[in-house]
């Protein structure tokens, strides 16, 4: 919870946070790359300013830091700049800036915007922040009287201009901060009524301020509104101002740093432009493929629902301020976009979809294609998906692409999204506006190439334990559950009550085996379910089914290799397969000749045959990606490898 | 918490705000430390809070001699 204050959208840094860190000072070449990994963290104050000091100590470095796009920033406050300036440097590594920060003399803010020869003023800044709270401009009018009121607001915004004046002749970007009322009421309620109250004075200051902001050349860092999302409680801490000036709370130090490196990545043009969706249990809970379109849950006033509908209705908003759409999900492409043109609850339809992509090939493949088809890089796009594996896969293959962290509730997910701030902007055009518009009518799907290298180097990494293991009672009920709910990786789709099932279990001419696979993202339960039947020497497959969540994790060909195992040890001559298509489940029609089966007879319209001879075979090593093989036959548990 | 343990995490939280891996004790002191000035003093009080879960008085934080008064006190207070 709490995602703005404490960077939800970002994953905690791994437990070695600080050697990576450290092996970086001994590093040759452009660090860029690792350094943006690191700050791509939930940091602290100290870990940003592990990186700052990486920074400084590379500067020096011919091309230490050239994959990053320089930025000089000044900074003047009322207030101390020490805490906060490495994680302004810290910070903006994660946005692909190396900036350098220009600070003024404590307390001389006016004198150094003023004074052509001040430090900040012969820098070069590229941007000067002023960041001055509202004890730097003594707004503080006796109360109740309007007009004093009134005379101390002209005062402040007449200093400001001035500064903003001083500085505009040496630096082509100022930055004012909006002022945090600090939650110290008078007179409680009334005061948002009464003159010369703090909560009073700031609300007309930042009103005017905005309004100065939309017409002159300055830039607003929109404090106010950070502090407000968080809560001026929590923001204002007095020891910290008593103790070391720093004028807001320490441990919001990294959200604050993140919000200004957010606004001059955005200065540079570097915000995000198209966001890629997920579907199923993103865009609404439940899986369309087995559930259906009567199955899956996006109802107004469901609660699981509604968390849905929220951030359709989110995206939505995003579009209208020029964010492209697309989708990428693991699904025929027929019934993905069945839903959106049929469901009645949908709020995204197809036309607000730039790119549709609903197939089988891998999330990367997709993302790459999705990029291209807009024209847009890969470090345009952010891919919001519930999946932690996917999240993983697309961050290992294209650390370009930004991927926010989402909780476990969908209620949150908005939150999460909104808190990353990936389309931060300065400005709206028109044309901003129209770009979204601008690919409208256009849902285009774009063929994906073979898959990305690399995926099975990504399949190591999750540590994946699978197991094998005959039916058994404990298993029964989601044996059953499973045999009659998936519709779209199931061979034969043949259905079987929880009785029947339990039969096969005693019965000996057939063989049953149920699957399970772990990996370091969790236990995905059990997720494969096989029965055989014997005729003779032939073993045929009667049912063969998987859950699509662990597709493209080469489980399928780890359950032949188990087939054949289990076969060959019983001195079976040949496997039987046999495809039964229903209007689900296409994407298993090569199912057999991609696992070298040939084809065999009778033929018939309604299914196809496929064998497989063992006579001649040896065992089949199962796919060197899981870290760990168990299993079991009738009787014992074997481990491989 | 025994001053052994007290040690070990100030040992850690020196790593985190000073990058520093010398040895520290009792008679340890800000000039012994690079980093360990004002504000790099503040931000050791902040990281001891949190790390051993008490909050310190601005007057407890300005009046440190050395790391022996630091222990102790995270010693009264954590007892």
């Amino acid at each position: 919870m709490e995602p703005i204050a404490n960077l939800g959208w970002l994953r905690v840094p791994p437990g070695d946070f600080a050697a990576r860190v450290k092996a970086l000072k001994l590093a040759e070449g452009d660090i860029s790359g690792p350094l943006r990994a690191l700050a791509g963290y939930r940091l602290d104050a100290n870990q940003l300013q592990r990186l700052a000091r990486i920074v400084e100590a590379a500067r020096s470095r011919k091309g230490a830091l050239a994959g990053l796009t320089p930025l000089k920033l000044g900074i003047l406050s009322n207030a101390t700049t020490d805490f906060i300036v490495p994680a302004v440097v810290g910070s903006g590594l994660r946005h692909g800036l190396v900036i350098e920060c220009v600070t003024g003399s404590y307390g001389q803010f006016m004198q150094d915007s003023l004074d052509p020869a001040s430090p900040v003023n012969r820098a070069g800044c590229d941007a000067v922040l002023l960041a001055i709270d509202s004890r730097g401009f003594a707004l503080q009018p006796p109360v109740g009287v309007a007009a004093e009121e009134h005379v101390a607001l002209e005062a402040a915004l007449k200093a400001l201009d001035a500064m903003r004046a001083g500085l505009s002749a040496h630096c082509p970007t100022i930055i004012a901060q909006s002022l945090v009322s600090r939650p110290e009421t008078l007179l409680g309620s009334y005061d948002a009524l009464l003159p010369g109250a703090e909560t009073h004075v700031v609300a007309a200051f930042n009103a005017a301020l905005a309004e100065h902001c939309a017409e002159s050349s300055m830039t607003l860092f929109d404090v106010a509104g950070l502090a407000s999302r968080i809560g001026t409680d929590r923001w204002h801490d007095p020891t910290a101002w008593n103790l070391a000036q720093q004028p807001f709370a320490h441990e919001l130090i990294p959200a604050y740093a993140e919000g200004l490196a957010r606004l001059l990545a955005a200065i540079r043009g570097k915000s995000r432009k198209a966001l890629v969706l997920d579907l199923d249990n993103t865009c609404w809970s439940g899986v369309i493929g087995d559930d259906g379109i009567e199955g899956i849950n996006l109802a107004p006033g469901d609660p699981v629902g509604e968390a849905h509908l929220a951030l359709q209705a989110y995206t939505l908003r995003l579009r209208e301020c020029g964010v492209v759409l697309a989708v990428s999900s693991k699904n025929t492409d027929s019934i993905a976009r069945q839903v959106f043109r049929e469901h009645p609850d949908m709020l995204l339809r197809e036309e607000h979809i730039a790119v549709f992509q609903a197939n089988w090939t891998d999330k990367v493949s997709n993302l790459a294609e999705i990029a291209k088809a807009l024209n847009l890089g890969l470090d345009s796009l952010v891919f919001v998906d519930d999946n932690p594996a996917e999240r993983e896969l697309v961050r290992q293959q294209l650390p370009q692409v930004a991927v926010p962290e989402l909780p476990d509730s969908p209620a949150l997910y908005v939150r999460t999204l909104a808190a990353a701030g990936y389309f931060e902007a300065v400005g709206l055009s028109d044309e901003d506006r129209a770009r979204a518009r601008f690919y409208a009518d256009n849902a285009k799907r774009v063929a994906v190439q073979a898959a990305a290298g690399g995926i099975d180097d990504y399949l190591r990494s999750l540590d994946m334990v699978i197991s094998f293991a005959p039916f058994d009672e404990r298993g029964r009920a989601r044996i059953t559950q499973l045999i009659n709910k998936s519709n779209q990786f199931n061979l034969t789709t043949r259905r079987y009550s929880e009785a029947e099932v339990a039969a096969l279990s005693t019965d000996p001419s057939v063989t049953t085996m149920q699957v399970r696979l772990m990996d370091k993202f969790g236990d995905n339960g059990m997720i494969s379910t096989v029965i055989c039947r014997d005729r003779g020497s032939e073993r045929e497959i009667d049912t063969w089914l998987m859950s699509c969540r662990v597709l493209g994790r080469r489980v399928e060909e780890a359950v032949l290799a188990a087939l054949v195992r289990g076969a060959r040890a019983r001195g079976i001559a040949r496997l039987i397969g046999v495809y039964r298509p229903t209007e689900r489940n296409g994407i298993v029609a090569d199912h057999y000749q991609k696992l070298g089966f040939a084809p065999s007879s009778p033929v018939r319209p309604d299914e196809a045959r496929w064998a497989l001879d063992l006579a001649d075979m040896c065992d089949l090593d199962f796919p060197d990606v899981f870290s760990e093989i168990l299993y079991e036959a009738a009787e014992s548990v074997e481990v491989v490898e | 918490m025994t001053d052994e343990e007290i040690y070990q995490g100030l040992a850690g939280l020196f790593d985190d705000v000073f990058e520093y891996e010398g040895a520290i004790g009792p008679e340890t002191v800000a000039a012994d430390v690079e980093g360990w000035d004002s504000v790099g003093h503040i931000r050791l009080m902040l990281a001891c809070e949190q790390a051993f879960g008490c909050r310190f008085e601005p007057k407890e934080v300005v009046g440190l001699q050395n790391v022996g008064e630091l222990v102790a006190m995270i010693r009264r207070k954590t007892a």
